[in-house]
């Protein structure tokens, strides 16, 4: 281990301050460290820290997206070879969706994090490690087959207008894996909605066509898939929002670890519930409602991206509500707004992408009145004391 | 019936290093220091020059924009050296000790039967006012000022703390003139923090309002005292005082003699066993006369690990420390060390390590950052160490920013740095928060004052 120290302290020689690469040292530590935890000792205040990180925090979050990652890229193959009639084996299906997936996810690291380099070099701070999530974030909740440029363009978009115009990671108002889904949706909306996109190669091959839930719904159509199927996953969708069983899974991961916030994904859960149940009362009050009004409340939470949105994207402690009571409302709302913009509105058969973007533009609102709560009190015990004593 | 303030939120970290429950008298320190930098916001002004002789209590310095807040010799002996930095900042004053210290006589008082004005004069006009803390703040109290009360806290809850049950053993008779003396420096109440679970005379003081503290760091802070009786509301002043520091101004009540004994624990891992003990010292002394077994690359801290400043093995101990902790640096690199659930043994707060499964284990720490500085991104952390009613990330940002009347509405004026000391230790970003509140207060003082 030490021969290993000793080579990385000879190749970073030329990048130390009063070197002539001095300005690309964020680009050399950010590599650096992630072989070795610096050495770094506490300069001011307290003399000890905690053993948690950046890098720690979003590697976790990075693990709890592999059992959906590895679900999508299974299924990726078996809804491919299950709609061309065939019964592929495990691998198989495993290989053809790795061979579509694996390119996505090394351009978005590619573009991703060339740009976060670039930033951090031009600002002369060290590298986030926040695209580390985002980066892989953004293939996962793609279609298949949307090409590989408009992923880099999306990936281009979301970091530059997403993020670094705000100031960069800690600072953004939106999501930024969901800024980039919004920017292919709105930029190429023939790859990223319709019929013929949600099953690998169905606009090539007539055999396949492979529509979404929502999709048939909204088209008044039967659905032919059991709410086991739906659970499991076993359905066309984006690449890794189809298996609910993987990400409760992942939620486990995060809820566990307290790196994503439990309140945001139940509340989230209660709000879509809730709504849910709400629309399934319709024919009760006498309105006739849609087929997917109809869709029992239940099945509204595992089909769709919904299961992903609240676990992976609500939870983004940067763009969501940032007080404890702020997360309960902001959960909520996004569970309502999902499910309505997903019911009511036939443009967009699923509605969680739109809802958190949403709430996210909101959520600073939601905070300021839980500060201005916590303010109140503070004024109205000064206020007290100030007539006690007059 | 005493209060009871019981703390829920906050951390209790069990550190390796403890110290033995004995005292031991310390070798005498040939100098002691007294540093200006102890007294925060105060400028000093000299009174002696190199060389001038002087006895325990004699005045050494002053503030500059209040001739009240004085600071006296702990020793008798020659004023050896005044140390200047940039602009000739004052950075030290070091008294030659004399070998039997001479007191100076400010005569005995019963501050029960005095004025109320007389006792604040002398506490004052002899010194011991510079044992008195303002908040908000936490900067040497004004003697023009009546606080609404005065706030004693004899249950430290910072890892590898002093019990001050060891350290007031044979000083209660003067723990209780000094109680009675504070007693008329307010018109409010003396509250008198101590630890629910200890059976110590301490819960016998007379005339104080008993508060008994249970829960996890930072339940013994003053701050979260004052927040769970009386919160600090804009305009108000409070003082608050080291137990030990009461005796002092006891004893000096009763003798007549400025007794600056300190005792000082000497703590952590660093330390050799047979050094780890309370030594009883003088205000001030060099660290060496009581650290003597010490392991090489160590950091030397005057405090806890946790609010303490790094002195160096020759330097001295700060005016209120009574804790000196010695840990090992941490200045080595580790491979992969950011992977979750991986080296357990080093502490942590969060879940993404296997540590909180064994939450009685000792850690050995050491100073090392445990990673590097980033964008404050994750929420939530900071509130869990938190017990006050206040939002501590939003403060800290209004801290940053310099807003004002935001820092002012989510309440400044209740905290000090070392109520932000956990928050920092366990902060994901490994943000600097003490000194973001540090330098949020001094703002405040230059423009609400």
């Amino acid at each position: 281990m030490n021969w290993i120290r000793q080579k990385i302290d000879q190749i970073k020689e030329p990048f130390e301050p009063g070197n002539k690469l001095e300005k690309y040292r964020p680009a050399i530590n950010a590599l650096d460290t992630f072989l070795f935890v610096p050495d770094h000792t506490t300069k001011k205040g307290a003399h000890i820290r905690d053993a948690v990180d950046l890098k720690r925090t979003m590697i976790t979050v990075v693990l709890a997206l592999i059992p959906a990652l590895i679900f999508g890229m299974w299924n990726t193959g078996y809804q491919h070879f299950t709609q061309l009639g065939e019964n592929p084996a495990f691998l198989e299906a495993f290989l053809h969706g790795a061979y579509k997936i694996v390119p996505m996810i090394v351009v978005s690291y590619a573009v991703g994090l060339g740009l976060e380099f670039a930033f951090a070099i031009m600002r002369g701070h060290e590298v986030n490690e926040g695209y580390l999530v985002t980066g892989l974030l953004i293939p996962m909740i793609m279609p298949v087959d949307i090409p590989l440029w408009m992923v880099a363009l999306s990936v281009i978009f979301a970091v530059l207008i997403g993020k670094e115009a705000f100031g960069g990671t800690g600072m953004n108002i939106l999501n930024p894996a969901l800024t980039a889904r919004a920017f292919a949706f709105f930029a190429y909306p023939t790859y990223m909605s319709g019929n013929k996109i949600w099953v690998s190669e169905a606009s090539n091959v007539d055999g396949i066509s492979g529509e979404t839930i929502l999709g048939s719904l909204a088209a008044n159509k039967e659905v032919t898939y059991n709410a086991a199927e739906m659970f499991t996953g076993v359905i066309p969708g984006s690449i890794a929002e189809t298996s609910t069983l993987c990400i409760v899974a992942g939620a486990l991961i995060l809820i566990l670890t307290k790196v994503g916030d439990w309140r945001i994904i139940l509340s989230g859960i209660i709000g879509a519930a809730a709504m849910g149940l709400l629309l399934n009362a319709l024919p009760s009050m006498g309105v006739e409602g849609n087929g997917l009004t109809n869709f029992p409340w239940y099945n509204h939470l595992i089909v769709g991206g919904f299961a992903f949105g609240i676990v992976f994207m609500a939870t983004d402690p940067v763009s969501a509500a940032q007080t404890m009571k702020g997360k309960w409302i902001y959960g909520i709302l996004i569970g309502l707004t999902a499910i309505l913009i997903r019911t009511l509105n036939p443009a967009y058969p699923e509605g969680i992408m739109l809802s958190i973007l949403l709430l996210n533009v909101f959520a600073p609102t939601i905070d300021h009145y839980v500060i201005e709560g916590n303010i109140k009190k503070r004024k109205k015990r000064l206020d007290m004391k100030s007539v006690k004593t007059a | 019936m005493p209060i009871d303030v019981k703390i829920k939120k906050g951390l209790k970290l069990n550190l390796k290093g403890e110290a033995k429950n004995s005292i031991e008298q310390a070798q005498k320190s040939k100098t002691v220091a007294l540093r200006p930098s102890n007294f925060h916001s105060l400028v000093p002004k000299l009174v002696l020059k190199e060389g001038a002789k002087i006895k325990a209590g004699d005045e050494v310095f002053f503030s500059k924009y209040s001739d009240k807040t004085r600071v006296v010799s702990p020793v008798s002996g020659v004023l050896k050296e005044i140390k200047r930095g940039a602009k000739r900042k004052i950075l030290e004053v070091i008294i030659e000790a004399d070998d039997n210290i001479e007191y100076k006589d400010f005569g005995s008082m019963n501050p029960l039967e005095s004025e109320s004005s007389l006792v604040k004069e002398r506490i004052f006009s002899t010194g011991l006012g510079i044992f008195l803390n303002q908040r908000p703040y936490n900067i040497p109290a004004n003697a023009d000022d009546t606080p609404k009360a005065i706030y004693i806290s004899a249950y430290d809850t910072a890892p590898l703390s002093a019990s001050y049950e060891m350290v007031l053993k044979d000083k209660a008779e003067h723990f209780q003139i000094g109680i009675n003396a504070l007693t008329k420096l307010t018109g409010g109440k003396v509250y008198l923090g101590v630890d629910k679970q200890s059976a110590s005379f301490l819960k016998d003081v007379q005339n104080v309002e008993l508060i008994t503290i249970s829960g996890p760091h930072p339940a013994g802070n003053v701050g979260t005292l004052i927040h769970e009786t009386e919160p600090m509301n804009r305009g108000e002043r409070v003082w608050t005082i080291n137990p030990e520091d009461v005796a002092i101004i006891g004893e000096q009540f009763k003798t007549g003699k400025y007794n600056a004994e300190r005792t000082v624990i000497v703590t952590g891992s660093a330390v050799n066993e047979n050094n780890r003990k309370y030594f009883k010292t003088i205000i001030g002394s060099e660290v060496k006369s009581f650290l003597t077994d010490f392991e090489e690359n160590s950091r030397i801290i005057s405090g806890n690990v946790l609010t303490g400043e790094k002195v160096e093995s020759d330097g001295y101990i700060n005016f209120f420390s009574n804790t000196l902790t010695v840990i090992p640096e941490g200045n080595e690199y580790r491979m992969f060390g950011w992977v979750p659930f991986k080296d357990n043994d080093i502490h942590s707060a969060s879940k993404t390590s296997l540590s909180w499964l064994f939450p009685n284990k000792k850690y050995d720490v050491n100073t090392n950052l445990n990673g590097e500085e980033r964008a404050l991104v994750v929420t939530g952390e900071m509130e869990e160490m938190m017990p006050m009613d206040i939002l501590p990330m939003q403060l800290i940002k209004a801290c940053m920013a310099g807003d004002i009347e935001k820092m002012e509405n989510l309440g400044i004026y209740e905290v000090v740095p070392e109520d932000f000391a956990l928050v920092e230790y366990t902060n994901t970003s490994k943000i600097e928060a003490q000194e973001i509140i540090r330098n949020g207060l001094d703002l405040m003082i230059t423009e609400v004052g």
